[in-house]
């Protein structure tokens, strides 16, 4: 298949891209393009640029800063796989990036382009919205954070405007006594998720201090079940309890019927996946 | 667009336009059919090439990405006249029957085997799960990738071509 005609540019600064994005009418960003560039080759889009932005210095690298993980843009999702410091210190980001896509697609896909392409059955949304993460957007105009989830706003799309690109995605450091888990239903690998799920953790003494949960493919983008987490927050962890958050977040989740599922039993995953997630985060949480 | 790409060591240009997709650019501009287009939705692994070493799924990546990069095809693992590691215990433990998914699978193999010589079952299962087999001749695929690290070790003299 091939995609409609588009113009290709191929910047080679930051200043450059924003300049060009600034300046062209329907222009795209090519990142990693494991899902524009089927969307393009479907013609589900059919901009009239390319910037591909593979060559810009300074959007690539996983580093701490201060209280801060920056994952640059240009991240590939084999790359937070790779990363010792993502797997010591950021459980729910190592346990999600194995389960994305197929090993070959991970080595181009990006943790940026796959936030910026907003699929609601994308993983790293829920993974960002249960950590609390932002985006930093950059244009001709500026520089701005965005909270994540004030980025995700409806299926694929996002706050971002035409002229600005996603530069970095910022996660908060972890408290010292933190557990995640992703649990992932797939049919088989490469899928997207039937339902998935991402919950983090951090233990004050006995008690639950933060937690965060996200939830992928059942509504109209991620979804934070808000309820389930303040029903988490300051109490002792039992089983009761997570099987209270999973109904919490099950009842938030909006699944609809298809190929994969019932919308029935993908609700029911949700209350399972939930409450699996907390067990196992928790338990991990207090082991660190 | 100009371009030009390292293919299997020799530097070859092209004047393309900018939605030509790699395995095309590979297949009808370069002639090197070897690599296949099975699925074009980036599902079966078939059109896998190695991009600066790294596994790619050349139908979700346009030609002009690979300007002035190095991009390697089944038709260059072999050096000279003799097949790589991977080819031979391809070879000897029938890891192929109808040999469509057979150069992504073995570029998918060499790849695996330069950052883990010694693979374990699950190591080569989960490296060739973006790969398919629709033959579903997975176990001699699995015991060809574990043969060539034996080969490329030296614990097994490779058989005579």
């Amino acid at each position: 298949m091939l995609p409609a005609p588009f113009e290709y540019h191929r910047p080679s600064s930051l200043e450059e891209a924003v300049q060009l994005l600034s300046s062209l009418d329907e222009a795209k960003v090519l990142a990693g393009g494991q899902s524009l560039i089927p969307l393009l080759k479907f013609r589900f889009a059919a901009p009239a640029h390319l910037v591909d932005v593979n060559r810009v210095p300074g959007l690539d690298g996983i580093k701490e800063e201060g209280s801060v993980l920056r994952i640059g843009a240009l991240v590939r999702h084999n790359e937070i796989t790779a990363s010792d410091l993502v797997s010591a210190r950021y459980p729910v980001l190592a346990a999600a990036a194995p389960q994305i896509a197929d090993p070959i697609v991970r080595n181009l896909g990006t943790v940026g382009g796959s936030l910026a392409h907003a699929d609601p059955a994308g993983d790293w949304g829920a993974v960002m919205l249960a950590v609390g993460a932002s985006v930093v957007a950059r244009s001709a105009r500026g520089e701005r954070e965005i909270p994540i989830a004030d980025f995700l706003q409806d299926i694929f799309t996002t706050a971002l405007s035409s002229d600005e690109i996603l530069t970095e995605v910022r996660v908060p450091a972890p408290a010292p006594r933190t557990g995640g888990a992703y649990l992932k239903l797939e049919r088989k690998v490469g899928d997207f998720a039937t339902v998935a799920a991402a919950v983090h953790v951090s233990m004050d003494d006995g008690t639950i201090g933060r937690a965060g949960i996200g939830l992928t493919a059942v509504g109209n983008k991620n979804i934070e079940p808000a309820e389930a987490e303040s029903a988490l927050a300051g109490k002792e962890p039992n089983e009761e309890l997570f099987a209270e958050a999973g109904r919490l977040a099950a009842t938030a989740s909006n699944p609809v019927t298809d190929v994969r599922g019932s919308a029935e039993y993908k609700r029911h995953v949700v209350e399972v996946f939930v409450r699996r997630g907390l067990a196992r985060a928790i338990e991990m949480a207090r082991e660190a | 667009m100009k371009i030009s790409v390292k293919v299997n060591g020799t530097e070859r240009t092209a004047d393309v336009d900018p939605r030509l997709l790699l395995v095309h650019l590979v297949r009808e501009t370069f002639g090197l059919t070897g690599t296949h287009e099975g699925c074009d939705t980036t599902s079966c692994g078939a059109c896998t090439v190695l991009l600066d070493g790294t596994p790619v799924k050349s139908c979700t990546l346009f030609g002009v990405q690979a300007d002035g990069r190095e991009v390697t095809t089944v038709e260059g693992l072999m050096t000279g006249a003799e097949l790589d590691p991977v080819q031979v215990a391809f070879k000897e433990e029938h890891g192929l029957q109808c040999g469509f998914c057979t150069s992504g699978m073995m570029l998918v193999g060499k790849a695996l085997l330069e950052r883990n010589p010694d693979p374990s079952d699950d190591d080569v299962r989960w490296a060739i799960s973006g790969n398919i087999c629709r033959c579903t001749g997975y176990m001699n695929i699995v015991k060809a990738i574990q043969l060539a690290a034996r080969i490329k070790a030296g614990a097994t003299e490779p058989a005579k071509v």
